[in-house]
Order: C-alpha cells, then sequence, then structure tokens
C-alpha cells in the first residue's frame, strides 16, 4: 500500500532520475504481475508507467479502473500510488463515468479485454464512446478468453478452432471502427510488441481530453499464439500496416522537430503538445472518419492490421465539459454549497399548499 | 335537452341521512383524455375547503386510449388509505361505464355522459345524466379543445351536487393552469356550464356532500416522489444517475426542476450536480458506484426490474464498501408484471440483492414526509455506513397525491462519515481500506484525489489492507466484519413507531404506504368487534430492538403485506426466536390496487374467529 504523493517537488535521491514532478520512475511501478510470461499484457503495463513517468502524470490525479479478465488485473501492475477500481465484468464504462462525474479533474486510464469489452460490456462500450467521457481506454485484444481457458472472443478469428472442436463462424469485431462510429475523439491500434509506437501513442492519449480508445493486439502466449491465429506474436510481427509513423512532443519539451514538407502531418493538442504524423506508403487523415473507416476495411480485407492513429479530433468537447459544472469537483463541495437554504424548502412549501 | 323524466325516476336520499365529508369520488375516463386538469381541480378545492383528501390514480401502461380512474376520498375522520367502496361515479368512458356501474354498491351516485344510458342498467342509484357534447359546444367553439375542456364539466356538477365551494374551484384551476390565462378564461367557462346545468337540471338525490372544515390548514399536496426528490436536494446529492422506468421516472424528472432552480451556483451559474440518464440500470447503478467511489453524494432511482439488473453492481457496492443512494419505487412484478399497479413485492429480494452473503440496509417511508426525511437520512447512512441504501417506497405512495405536513429543514449537518484525514491518519499510524479501528465495523475511506493514501477497489477477494488475497482467514475476517458493520447500523436507523394498547392481546404490523389504510382498521375492528389492537410500523431493515419487545407484548401478530409471499415476514423470522415466530400472522394482498382498510380488518376478524373457534 503506497501513499499518493502529492506532486510537490522533493528533492530526489542523487543519482536518481526524475521527471518534470520530481517523481522517480518507481512511483509509476505497480505490483508483481501474476499474467502469463510473454503476455502481451506485460508489456502494455509497461509502455504505460513509462509514459505516465515522461508525461509527468501526477499519479493522485490518476484514477485506473478495469473490469474482468487478465487484462483486468492489469491496473493492479502499474500506477501502484494511484486509487483503483476493478469493477464487474465489462462495466467499468459505467464505473468510470461515475468517478469523473464525481471529479472531473481526476484522470482515468481504463483497460479492458476483447471479451470485457466486445461481449459482456458492448453496451457500455458503446456508450462511454458516445459520451465522450474523458477517460484513456485500452483495449488489451487478444482474441480469446484468457482467464477462462481460451474460449472464444468477439475478436476472434473466423474459422478458428479450439481444441474441443468448436469452430467460429463468425466475424470478429472490429472495435476501433466501432469507437469512430460510436463518438470516440482519439481512435489508434497498435501491438503490444511495438514499443515505440505504443509509447508515442500513450503520450498523445495523455494529452487528449475525451475518450480515447487504444485497440493493443496483445497476444496471448497460452491460448491464442499458434500458427493461424492472426494473434500471434508471429503474424502480428509479419502484417503490423502502419498507417504513419507517429511521434509526440509534450507542450512542456522545447524540441522542434525538421521534416521534409509535405512529409509529415501535425496535430495540435489543446494543451499545446504536438503530435507528428510521418506519411509511410500513402497519406492518411486522421481527421476523417471516412477515411478511417476506409483504412480499416481495407487492412481488414488484405488481412493485416492498420495501427497508429486512425481518427483524433482533439477539439469536441468531452462530456465533464457539457455537464457545466463548478470548478470544484462535486466530489469537494461541501454542505454550504449542497444544501440550499430554508428559504428554499419554504418556497417549496408554498408552492404545494 | 336533458332527460328530465330519467332524473325524476330516481328515489330521493331519505331525509336527515345525510353523509357529510366522508365518500369517494370515481372519475371513469380514457387516458390521454386531458382528464388531469378536472382531477387536481377537484382534489384540491376540497382540500382548500379543509377537508382532508387523497387522490389515487388507477391507469393503464398506456400514452392514450385506454380506460383510467382517479379516484377521490374526502375524509373527515382523515383516512386517506383507498376506501374499497365508491360513492359517487363519474362516468366519461363508454368502454367500462357498463361495467363500473355495476359494480358500484347500491345507493351510490352516477354523474354519466347522457347519450350512455347508464340508467338502464340498475334501479338502485341516484343516476344524473349530464349531456357533455352539448353543453361544450357553446363553450368551446374550438373543436379540437372540447375533448379536454369537457372534463371541466364534471367538476362544475359536482361542484353544485357536493356543495363544493365555486369560489375553491376556480381559484384551483388557477393555481392549476398558473399564467396560461386562455385556457383558465376557457375552463371557467366550462366549470360553470357545469354547475348551471345541474342547478336547473339535477335535483340532489344523492347523500353526499361536503362543508367547509379546518383539517388542512398549513398543510401541502404533493406526489411522494417529489418529496424524495426534496430530499435527495435537501441531502446535497450531486451525481443523479437513472433510466426511465415507472412509477419512479417522475423522483429524478421532478429532482432536475429542482436542481435547475435551487443549486445553481449564484456566483458562476454552474451547476453544483450532474444528472446522467444512463443507458440501462446496470449503468445507472455502475456510475452511481463510481460517483460514491470518487466521494460524491450519488443516487439512482428505479422500480423493481432495474433493482433486477442492479444486483450484480450491487454486490460490489456492499462487498467494497461504497456508498451510494437507490430508490425503488415498487411496482407489481415479477418481469414486467403490471408495470403501473403498486405492490411491495421487491422487499426481500431486495434486503439480500446479489450473490453471496448480502445483506442491505433498508429504509421504508410511509408517507411523503417521510420519504423527505428517509431520502436524507439514506445519504447519511450510506456514508456512515459505506454501502449502497436503499429507500423502498411504491407506486401508490410516489404516484398518487397525498395530504402531508409541510417538510422541516434539517437542524443536523450532513454526515459524510469516516473519510480519512491528515489528522486521522496520524493518529490511526496504521491504515487499511478495510481495517477496523473503532470496532464498529466500519473502516476509513479515502477517495481518489484527497491526497491522502491510495488503494485498490476490488469486488475480488481482499484484506484489511485492500490488497488480493484469497486467504481463508482473510475472507472471513472481512465479511464477518460486514455482518458487524450491519449489526452497528441496527443504532443507526429510524426506530419503529410503535402504538401499545394498554391489555391488547393482538397487534398489527406494517410498513410502507400500507400505514394510512391500517391506521382506518384498527379503528373498524375497534368499532366493529370491539377489539383494540396493537399497531408496529417498521421503518426500516435492519430492525431495532423494539421489533422483539413488541412481539413479546403480544398473543398474535398480524403482518400486513401488499405482496404475495409475506416477505417482511420472512425477514422477522431471521431475527426471532421460535417462539415469537409463533405469534405471526399474515395479512396478505396484492391485486393491484393501494391496500384498503376493509380488506384488513375483513382479514384479522376473520382470522381472530378462526382463532376463537379453535
Amino acid at each position: 500500500m503506497s501513499t499518493a504523493t502529492p506532486p510537490t517537488p522533493a528533492a530526489p535521491a542523487p543519482g536518481k532520475k526524475v521527471n518534470r514532478i520530481n517523481l522517480e520512475v518507481a512511483t509509476y511501478r505497480g505490483g508483481k504481475t501474476t499474467l502469463c510470461a510473454g503476455c502481451g499484457h506485460n508489456a502494455i503495463s509497461e509502455r504505460i508507467v513509462e509514459a505516465y513517468f515522461e508525461m509527468g502524470v501526477d499519479p493522485a490525479r490518476v484514477i485506473k479502473l478495469s473490469g474482468i479478465g487478465c487484462s483486468s488485473k492489469s491496473p493492479a501492475y502499474f500506477l501502484g500510488s494511484s486509487h483503483g477500481f476493478n469493477s464487474v465484468h465489462g462495466r467499468m464504462p459505467a464505473v468510470a463515468t461515475g468517478a469523473v462525474l464525481a471529479n472531473k479533474h481526476l484522470l482515468p486510464i481504463g483497460v479492458s479485454g476483447d471479451g470485457d469489452t466486445g461481449a459482456i460490456g458492448a453496451g457500455q462500450f458503446v456508450h462511454l464512446m458516445r459520451r465522450n467521457i474523458p477517460i484513456i481506454y485500452i483495449v488489451e485484444n487478444n482474441g480469446c478468453y484468457g482467464l477462462t481457458k481460451g474460449q472464444l472472443s468477439p475478436t476472434a478469428d473466423l474459422g478458428s478452432k479450439l481444441k474441443n472442436g468448436v469452430v467460429n463462424d463468425l466475424p470478429p469485431m472490429d472495435l476501433c471502427a466501432l469507437a469512430i462510429l460510436l463518438g470516440a475523439t482519439f481512435v489508434a491500434r497498435s501491438f503490444s510488441g511495438d514499443k515505440k509506437q505504443l509509447s508515442a501513442l500513450l503520450k498523445a492519449a495523455i494529452a487528449h481530453r475525451g475518450t480515447v480508445l487504444l485497440d493493443v493486439i496483445s497476444p496471448c502466449v497460452t491460448f491464442n499464439d499458434h500458427e493461424g491465429s492472426t494473434k500471434s506474436y508471429a503474424y502480428v510481427k509479419e502484417h503490423d500496416d502502419p498507417v504513419s509513423e507517429i511521434s509526440f512532443v509534450p507542450y512542456f519539451e522545447d524540441i522542434s522537430v525538421e521534416y521534409e514538407p509535405g512529409t509529415v502531418q501535425t496535430v495540435t493538442m489543446p494543451d499545446g503538445s504536438t503530435i507528428y504524423l510521418k506519411k509511410l506508403d500513402e497519406a492518411h487523415d486522421p481527421h476523417s472518419k471516412i477515411a478511417a473507416l476506409t483504412l480499416l476495411q481495407e487492412s481488414t480485407q488484405k488481412g493485416e492490421f492498420a495501427t497508429g492513429l486512425l481518427y483524433i479530433d482533439p477539439n469536441r468537447p468531452s462530456f465533464t465539459d457539457l455537464l457545466n459544472t463548478v470548478d470544484t469537483p462535486l466530489s469537494m463541495l461541501g454542505q454550504e454549497r449542497t444544501r440550499p437554504p430554508k428559504a428554499a424548502l419554504d418556497e417549496i412549501m408554498e408552492r404545494l399548499r | 335537452m336533458s332527460s328530465e323524466s330519467a332524473v325524476q325516476d330516481q328515489p330521493a336520499a331519505p331525509p336527515g341521512a345525510e353523509v357529510v365529508n366522508d365518500f369517494s369520488i370515481q372519475v371513469a375516463t380514457v387516458n390521454g383524455s386531458g382528464s388531469q386538469t378536472a382531477n387536481l381541480v377537484l382534489i384540491r378545492s376540497l382540500f382548500q375547503m379543509g377537508i382532508p383528501v387523497s387522490g389515487k390514480n388507477l391507469f393503464p401502461s398506456n400514452i392514450a386510449g385506454l380506460p383510467t380512474w382517479y379516484t377521490i376520498r374526502a375524509s373527515k375522520h382523515g383516512y386517506v388509505g383507498r376506501k374499497k367502496e365508491i360513492d359517487l361515479l363519474v362516468a366519461m368512458n363508454p368502454e367500462t361505464a357498463h361495467e363500473d356501474v355495476k359494480a358500484l354498491d347500491p345507493g351510490a351516485a352516477v354523474v354519466y355522459d347522457e347519450p350512455l344510458k347508464l340508467n338502464a342498467v340498475r334501479d338502485d342509484l341516484v343516476f344524473y345524466p349530464v349531456p357533455f357534447d352539448e353543453l361544450v359546444k357553446p363553450v368551446c367553439p374550438d373543436a379540437k379543445l372540447r375533448r379536454l375542456v369537457r372534463n371541466m364539466i364534471y367538476d362544475g356538477v359536482l361542484s353544485k351536487l357536493l356543495g363544493i365551494e365555486m369560489a375553491e374551484m376556480e381559484a384551483a384551476l388557477g393555481r392549476q393552469l398558473g399564467k396560461k390565462a386562455k385556457a383558465v378564461v376557457l375552463n371557467q367557462t366550462a366549470l360553470k356550464a357545469g354547475y348551471d346545468y345541474a342547478d336547473q337540471h339535477l335535483p340532489k338525490r344523492d347523500p353526499f356532500r361536503v362543508e367547509r372544515m379546518d383539517r388542512t390548514k398549513g398543510k401541502i399536496l404533493i406526489e411522494a416522489n417529489a418529496a424524495i426528490a426534496i430530499g435527495a436536494m435537501m441531502a446535497g446529492v450531486t451525481v443523479v444517475t437513472w433510466y426511465p422506468i415507472t412509477p419512479s421516472s417522475t423522483v429524478v424528472e421532478t429532482l432536475i426542476e429542482y436542481l435547475k432552480k435551487y443549486r445553481m451556483d449564484t456566483e458562476t451559474g454552474k451547476a453544483t450536480f450532474a444528472v446522467v440518464q444512463a443507458e440501462d440500470e446496470l449503468a445507472s447503478v455502475g456510475m452511481a458506484l463510481g460517483a460514491g467511489w470518487a466521494g460524491a453524494r450519488s443516487m439512482t432511482s428505479t422500480s423493481g426490474p432495474g433493482i433486477s439488473l442492479m444486483g450484480e453492481f450491487v454486490g460490489l457496492g456492499y462487498y467494497t464498501e461504497v456508498p451510494t443512494v437507490i430508490v425503488d419505487v415498487q411496482r407489481v412484478g415479477p418481469s414486467t408484471g403490471l408495470p403501473t399497479r403498486t405492490a411491495q413485492g421487491d422487499i426481500l429480494s431486495t434486503a439480500v440483492l446479489s450473490h453471496g452473503d448480502t445483506k442491505h440496509i433498508m429504509l421504508i417511508p410511509s408517507s411523503a414526509e417521510e420519504c423527505y426525511a428517509f431520502t436524507m437520512k439514506a445519504f447519511d447512512l450510506a456514508e456512515r455506513f459505506q454501502t449502497p441504501v436503499f429507500v423502498m417506497t411504491d407506486l401508490d405512495l410516489g404516484m398518487n397525491t397525498w395530504m402531508s405536513d409541510t417538510f422541516q429543514y434539517p437542524d443536523k449537518p450532513l454526515d459524510r462519515g469516516k473519510r480519512l484525514d491528515a489528522p486521522t491518519l496520524a493518529k490511526l499510524k496504521d491504515w487499511g481500506r478495510y481495517l477496523d479501528v473503532d470496532g464498529d465495523g466500519i473502516p476509513w475511506r479515502t477517495v481518489p484525489g484527497d491526497g491522502m493514501p491510495s488503494y485498490f477497489n476490488r469486488g475480488s477477494g481482499h484484506n484489511a489492507k485492500g490488497q488480493y488475497s484469497e486467504r481463508a482467514e482473510d475472507y472471513s475476517t472481512n465479511v464477518d466484519r460486514l455482518a458487524r458493520k450491519f449489526e452497528t447500523a441496527r443504532s443507526f436507523v429510524p426506530v419503529e413507531d410503535v402504538y401499545v394498547e394498554p391489555g391488547a392481546e393482538i397487534a398489527l404490523v406494517a410498513y410502507g404506504s400500507s400505514h394510512a389504510s391500517v391506521e382506518e382498521a384498527r379503528d373498524q375492528v375497534r368499532n366493529a368487534a370491539g377489539i383494540r389492537t396493537s399497531y408496529m410500523r417498521l421503518k426500516s431493515y435492519p430492525f431495532t430492538k423494539a421489533v422483539e419487545q413488541f412481539i413479546d407484548r403480544h398473543q398474535r401478530v398480524y403482518v400486513i403485506e401488499q405482496n404475495r409471499d409475506a416477505q417482511m415476514l420472512s425477514l422477522l423470522k431471521l431475527d426471532l426466536e421460535p417462539g415469537q415466530i409463533g405469534k405471526l400472522r399474515s395479512v396478505l394482498y396484492y391485486a393491484g390496487l393501494p391496500i384498503d382498510a376493509r380488506t384488513i380488518s375483513d382479514e384479522v376478524l376473520a382470522q381472530e374467529s378462526e382463532t376463537k373457534k379453535g
């Protein structure tokens, strides 16, 4: 049990690297993982630790949320000094929504899986995206149910076969396409093994205000890493098709990036940070929903994973912005601001006489 | 114009048999025909004359077209439960008129739409035919509005027949329609047309009439869902999440109106609250719990089907100890059941809602005032006990019109429970989220963003520090503490109301909306059979120690409930000794209408007579 550290600069131990709020990377680590060795989810947890450390995020403002499943265990393995909430299966969106209603200054990161999101939690996923709740929603997507031993999930490959002979007759869900249609304002796909891309996406996600859907292909070494699986390490490495090369420069870093005219698109975030998207084979416009959806359809047809930043709208107000609540978190309001005076009750009574 | 002869054939009321301020009026109309204004004007004008009243709307699950009945009871004795017998019927719905008339007791009066020719159905009633269509034409030249305005004519007719002062009717109409000047004039004209018609064509032949009294001074008329809304606002609710469902929707709809009026920050004009209509009840309770965990005073409101959906999340709230308030405006189940009828059918399932060992605090109001006060109390208890707390009301309380004393402004500050702060942390030295340092089963909690130590809120097994644990001892220690916490709640919940009749052998036990009819039934039992009864009104679960003491003092204890399976009696059994359990009997009513006094007194007397025989 660690204590949430206030972002007051304290003298760092000599020789230890600290971030811009004088915290060491250890503060951003969590408990020891209990997932399988080689599980893609562990790599994602490491990227989260790095990204929050490097961005200098105050852990006391972060809340970690999850549903149920292997993926949903992982919030215990990063940001040990932040509050966490491991909810019920598929229902992390509601808890996250309630938490930001209570305190709009919190910075939620939710971790879910393809079953937790696409099956039991599909309803809540849909409405979280639609509301544009300010949250980083990570789907650790391995195409199977790990914790219950390998059953088919909604992102399992069409035609994949289980040991007991059950064959998947249904096509997989594309969570990114769904999120774009529903109203998420930052939609990206990545691969747990792509350190550079995932780190840049996570940092950009931290700078975003609104719903970030990060669909990270994260192979299950125990149940879905075999030949023929499109969620195996080997397959994803072979078929990872980045839409652009992403790099992220936070507002607090004074770095100028040089590039050839016409080769790089920039996206300026509301906090002044910049996302640089370097053109690869073909140019992709990340502000266009239609372009993103077309791209996703085409790459799926080719049996490839279009990764990187697929769609972004950095300026659409988030759900908590629309609620027009007082600046103080609702959770911190005292009685003097939440209990109307006697005159109010008297007036109500008078009208009912 | 009218069939005078039909009227003159009727038997006249025998002189001296007047029934003053003690009758019920039932208005039978078609849903969506705009009779609500006329009915509210009627009840309000009686109320303004100082006569105790209650109004019950029996409506279908439908927006327009199906039959609906509105019953107004005037009672000089102050009885506000449903009266089984209808004394005066206003038959406006051709579809149900014959059935409605057949159901009346001899001697009842019927105001009816003349073309229905109801006087042909029976000869032991007093009939008052009124040609509504003919009367409404000159009053309302706009044919489209006539359907709405013609209802006001029966108010005018009743004003004359019953002696309801016209000035009070006009005042009530003004209040109901507010600033809509054109509508006021139109309806006033209709009112007058009805009055004049009755004056000229309908000689008085029934015994019912009103007389001014002084029994409503200082009182209000309210639907108790509004009382819950007011209670929530005064409790400082900040996060409200909900999903529409009859009969609970008006809790939040009314709350939204009040919050917009009284909870906008005066300096910034910004809201000190958030209200979110969720995608379903799974989400609404999940949001309420997320908000409660993050430190807000949160609530949701629903009815039985929503409670069923919330089950899993409520177990999480219980086990991880997250405060929130859940209002259950009960309706008839199971399944969709009778969604617009009343019941007390969720008592047992809510007390232990969710899988595993769970027990929940429930507050059970019996009146509008208690709906207000108990809702406020529920927020304090939720934070004090760090758990979901239920307010168990029902459709009868929530959507019907009740006379009430005005609500008292709270004299105590909000109880935010054990929230850890720096001085407490220093004193405790060793803090664990689920560590029982005070011996009452209630640990200290922190919320995200408060600068206090963090913890991981998890529905899986955990130890006193909130860490994941599958150890047998950690599990049992934790759930035993939860049981201890529930025991502590016994001395925090509202104490039962107890009226002990000296020497009484039998006692009645009831709760919720049954209360009004139980009071009347006690008088009926005393007047009819000379039996004096004690009475205990339950207000919460868990019960307090008063319950056992009360049962010990009596020989036979009748538990009155509006469900089939004696749900509260089952909960009582869990707390009682075999000897005490042997005293319990059931009076059950579950037909969807609010329970009436006669049903209770008849059943109690029947069982008593069996006892005497046996």
